[in-house]
């Protein structure tokens, strides 16, 4: 297919069908784990990894597996790709599966990636699952690390703290104290916070989605118009 | 029809046999590798609370088992590693279950000397909220490294509690119920030292009885 396929699948994962913002699916890791920068982007890489490889399975037998029963098959094909993933991690990447050990049954749960293998892989080639799976997998990272930004900035008043769980001790210094005495605002890091905040980016990307509409409006009425940004 | 549910059925089992095959083979390799790097990372905390160089025998085999549901938070049997100096008690290593966390089980090691002091705690496992109860490990904050060096006499016995509770030991924001099993779990564990203290640095041949 044509290059065009690709940039709508991209498109497609990080903006205009972005998983959290949009699809809103995979809700329960989302606002559980994002009460920093950190367990954001954690989650997020913990979850495109497995994406990428239940996408590439569930597209390789697409064609084998019976309309009836595909459903308990993806079930089965995740979870056994999870538990390997786990299990490997933790025999052989010790120090990352510290880090992202305790996200990993958490994706099990995630709809987002059985929701990937029904409404995509299961229809697409190969090599469009995995694009796909990236894709959608970087909308998730940043839309998790985004929120986990948020209610890091706004509950504790810093950003990056405990880089070094994921970086290594070297990393300290990237934790950045934002406010100096900040009083601790909790609401934005208990639930309540999630949902608050979650509901302010939704909202700020329909309102960068109305602009750009707006300003293609205008430009179509206009088409001499200096302005020639487009929607997207 | 039935044709096509015999296909459909056949293909499930297929699928679940595959899938229950590839996961216990990586169960099966992965399993020496990942008690080895457990191992070796007991190890490694055995050492932060109990230097190598202040006892002479080997810990990993100078062990006893023991069980006390009661104070030691599981029925389970509880491994204790005996560090001693040409035969003399020094310290000793186990783990201790806080059964009353916010989620669950936090699974505690801890390192007690012959005094009666605390050598150090650290947290193995827990399942405590992001972000919140998860400052109980070592690597988010230093809150666990308080204990070292308290024992039942300091602070007195009374004062083995978060100060929510009019205790000595702080809780964290948002999260009380977390830090208050954690000082439990480990009063518990010092009161458990204090009980039976000869029987636990008793040489591995005579066995204490259960």
């Amino acid at each position: 297919m044509s290059d065009n396929a690709y940039r709508k699948i991209a498109l497609d994962g990080l903006w205009n069908n972005n998983v959290t913002l949009v699809q809103i699916l995979g809700l329960c890791p989302t606002l559980a784990v994002t009460t920093n920068l950190v367990n954001g982007l954690g989650m997020g890489i913990a979850t495109t990894m497995v994406l990428i490889g239940s996408n590439l399975i569930i597209s390789a037998i697409r064609n084998i597996v019976p309309g009836d029963v595909r459903i308990p098959i993806f079930v089965l094909v995740i979870a056994s790709l999870v538990t390997i993933i786990d299990l490997a991690m933790s025999a052989y990447l010790t120090e990352l599966h510290k880090v992202l050990g305790i996200f990993i049954p958490l994706i099990v749960v995630n709809c987002l990636i059985i929701g990937r293998a029904e409404a995509f892989a299961s229809r697409n080639n190969m090599v469009h699952s995995v694009v796909d799976a990236i894709a959608m997998g970087f909308g998730f990272t940043l839309a998790l690390t985004t929120l986990g930004a948020l209610r890091e900035l706004i509950g504790f008043g810093t950003l990056f703290s405990q880089a070094n769980l994921m970086f290594g001790e070297g990393a300290k210094w990237l934790t950045i104290s934002v406010f100096h005495d900040y009083p601790n605002m909790l609401i934005a890091i208990l639930p309540p916070g999630a949902f608050l905040c979650l509901g302010l980016m939704i909202a700020g990307k329909n309102v960068l989605n109305a602009r750009a509409e707006k300003r293609a409006a205008i430009a179509k009425v206009e088409p001499l118009g200096g302005d020639e940004q487009t929607a997207g | 029809m039935f044709k096509k549910l015999l296909i459909s059925g056949f293909l499930l089992a297929v699928f679940a046999g595959v899938g229950t095959a590839a996961v216990s083979f990586v169960h099966d390799n992965a399993l020496p590798r990942i008690t080895a790097v457990e191992k070796s990372q007991l190890l490694e905390t055995l050492h932060q609370f109990v230097p190598p160089e202040t006892f002479d025998n080997d810990m990993f085999s100078d062990t006893i088992e023991v069980h006390d549901a009661a104070l030691l938070g599981t029925n389970d049997p509880i491994t204790v590693y005996r560090a001693r100096k040409n035969g003399a008690p020094v310290a000793l290593v186990l783990t201790t279950i806080a059964p009353d966390g916010y989620s669950g089980d936090i699974k505690l090691l801890m390192g007690i000397r012959y005094d009666g002091s605390v050598a150090g705690v650290r947290v193995i496992s827990h399942h405590e909220t992001p972000g919140l109860g998860d400052r109980i490990e070592a690597d988010r904050s230093p809150w666990i490294d308080g204990f070292a060096g308290k024992s039942l006499e300091n602070p007195e016995e009374e004062q083995w509690h978060v100060k929510k509770d009019g205790g000595q030991f702080d809780q964290f924001t948002g999260a009380t119920i977390t830090p208050r099993a954690v000082v439990k779990a480990v009063a518990n564990t010092l009161r458990y030292y204090e009980k039976h203290r000869d029987e636990l640095f008793a040489p591995a041949s005579e066995k204490p009885h259960e």
